[in-house]
């Protein structure tokens, strides 16, 4: 499997925080890789620099093999690399299908290609991502009226319409009804392979993760602790020393 | 019931807009302000209803409108209606280009500021107008006398704002329907979210602007001429009257929503004619009073209230 996303000994600081330091991973084409660590380990920051939300202060970020670290994050997501967001973020007075329709890669075109209507071929699609999140009631519905797990189900259907080689998901099942979780499970496992979408999940969740996850990258206190096959991390050490907070 | 469709209401007043100064010569000036004031709300909603971006600056593009128009009649030496309409011309060139400028400049800031920002535009267009001999500094500019029989003047003014507003609303509903028309949406939602799908926000949001400018500047011009005089504070760019009005109206009649302007625009007129007529002396008290009644009672508009009352009649039922 070639290798999809590089990021190579990234460093961001926030004034004096560091809150990655030399961090380095891949994710390669067609798998699921998953990114944990505990609360402040710099896993959301690490999404954000790789996504262009923010300027890295060191290293390198390849994607296909073209350097990114310089993009900000429209000519990132127009490339194909696309992130969701921790604390959802959606279009509150649009409708569910309207937030699927702007979400599409053709949305992304020039300005003279926005101006005519959305086509039907689109509205269809957009029926059918929603379906397969299990919105499709509510496509009409404002997406602000939807509850948080509703709007994170959006978020995810919104972001595979725009049909992105690499996802970028943070903690997709958190405000999930539990009694839902494996169902997501299972959806984000068809994207990754109907839909051939490359993802790269952040989670709290060790059962979700561990069931996910093709491999796993554990961060603490911005650095690398441990990366490996799920079952490698879950007896490592020093992960579970850092979970558990042992020094 | 048949259900009454948008086509409905545009007949209704486009029948209105044909026949009003027809029937009602002696009010063809209060109409003309009408429908003035219709495009002031229309081209406003389109930056702070459907992209959420609060301008207080959009009286500039007016005001540009303006005096292009009055220095191309009046150095030119054309006739009175190929200066008007190369006036027209030049103004909408002008306008365009300071949207573009402008909004390369300023539509990176974001909510409070970009409001502020706005303001500081508009009066600093002001005070450049009022000190600038070339366009007559404070004492303003006269603009030729129309050619016509006495009347007809309104009359000509009228006719060419109503054609302007409605031209103006038929191309804005086009373009909600469109896919720049939820970008718009997308980018007053969450503008972050909208760079991070890819969006390609800058040109858009100033397309929006220069827009919205083009309609103001043919505005700007046509008004000029009714009125036959501008004056660099009290009409060109009158930010605290017209500019303001521009907001009051789209907020009155609901921001984000094909007919809010436009019904803001129509109630406002009206009010504030009757004010004239009924309180004189106390109207601009009077039109304060509708400011706060409007800000309290109406936060979301009429189309807002409506919206909401029909949802609540609904789950009633």
């Amino acid at each position: 499997m070639s290798v999809l996303l590089d990021v190579q000994n990234v460093t961001k600081r926030f004034g004096g925080v560091v809150a990655n330091e030399r961090v380095s991973l891949t994710v390669r084409q067609g798998e699921i890789a998953g990114l944990i660590g505990p609360n402040g380990s710099g896993k959301t920051t690490l999404f954000g620099s790789i996504a262009g939300a923010h300027a890295v202060d060191g290293g390198d970020i390849l994607f296909e093999g073209r350097s990114i670290r310089h993009l900000r994050s429209a000519p990132i997501a127009r490339r194909g690399l696309l992130r969701t967001y921790q604390q959802t973020r959606i279009y509150d007075d649009m409708t569910c299908t309207e937030n699927m329709a702007i979400s599409a890669r053709e949305a992304q075109g020039s300005l003279l290609s926005l101006l005519r209507p959305v086509p039907p071929a689109t509205n269809a699609h957009a029926g059918d991502l929603l379906g397969f999140v299990g919105l499709y009631e509510k496509r009409g519905d404002k997406a602000g009226s939807l509850s948080f797990g509703q709007q994170k189900l959006l978020e995810f259907a919104m972001a595979l319409m725009n049909e992105p080689k690499l996802l970028l998901l943070d903690e997709p099942t958190a405000g999930i009804n539990p009694t839902l979780i494996n169902g997501l499970i299972d959806r984000l496992r068809r994207a990754n392979t109907e839909l051939g979408v490359t993802l790269l999940v952040i989670e709290h969740n060790m059962r979700v993760i561990m069931n996910l996850a093709h491999r796993i990258t554990c961060l603490a206190h911005g650095r690398v602790l441990a990366e490996g096959a799920p079952e490698e991390v879950r007896e490592d050490k020093r992960v579970l020393d850092a979970y558990l907070g042992v020094a | 019931m048949n259900r009454v469709t948008d086509w409905h209401i545009m007949g209704a007043i486009a029948l209105a807009g044909l026949a009003g100064p027809l029937l009602l010569p002696g009010l063809a000036t209060q109409i003309a302000f009408l429908w003035l004031m219709v495009v002031f709300a229309l081209t406003w909603d389109m930056l702070g209803g459907r992209m959420g971006y609060n301008s207080f600056g959009n009286i500039v593009f007016f005001g540009i409108g303006c005096y292009a128009a009055a220095v191309v009649q009046r150095d030119t030496g054309l006739p009175y209606f190929e200066g008007l309409a190369l006036g027209l011309l030049a103004g909408t060139v002008c306008a365009v280009l300071a949207a573009i400028v402008f909004g390369a400049a300023m539509l990176g800031i974001r909510g409070h500021y970009f409001a502020i920002g706005t303001l500081g535009l508009g009066i600093a267009a002001g005070e450049v107008a009022a000190g600038w001999d070339y366009v007559g500094a404070g004492s303003g500019m006269a603009l030729p006398l129309y050619p016509g029989e006495l009347g007809q003047r309104e009359i000509f003014f009228c006719y060419s704002l109503f054609a302007l507003a409605a031209v103006c609303f038929l191309v804005f509903r086009w373009l909600y329907g469109t896919r720049f028309g939820l970008a718009l949406n997308a980018i007053r939602d969450d503008h972050d979210k909208a760079d991070a799908m890819g969006l390609r926000t800058t040109p858009i949001k100033i397309f929006a602007w220069a827009l919205s400018a083009f309609f103001l500047a043919i505005s700007g011009g046509l008004a000029a001429n009714m009125i036959g005089f501008i004056d660099p504070r009290d009409v060109a760019f009158a930010g605290a009257t017209f500019g303001v009005w521009m907001v009051l109206m789209a907020i009155l009649g609901g921001k984000g929503t094909l007919w809010g302007p436009v019904l803001g625009a129509f109630v406002f007129h009206v009010t504030q004619e009757l004010f004239w007529t009924y309180l004189l002396g106390w109207q601009r008290v009077a039109l304060g009073f509708l400011i706060v009644v409007i800000v309290v009672f109406f936060p979301q508009g009429i189309m807002g209230w409506l919206a909401e009352r029909r949802a609540r009649t609904e789950a009633g039922s």
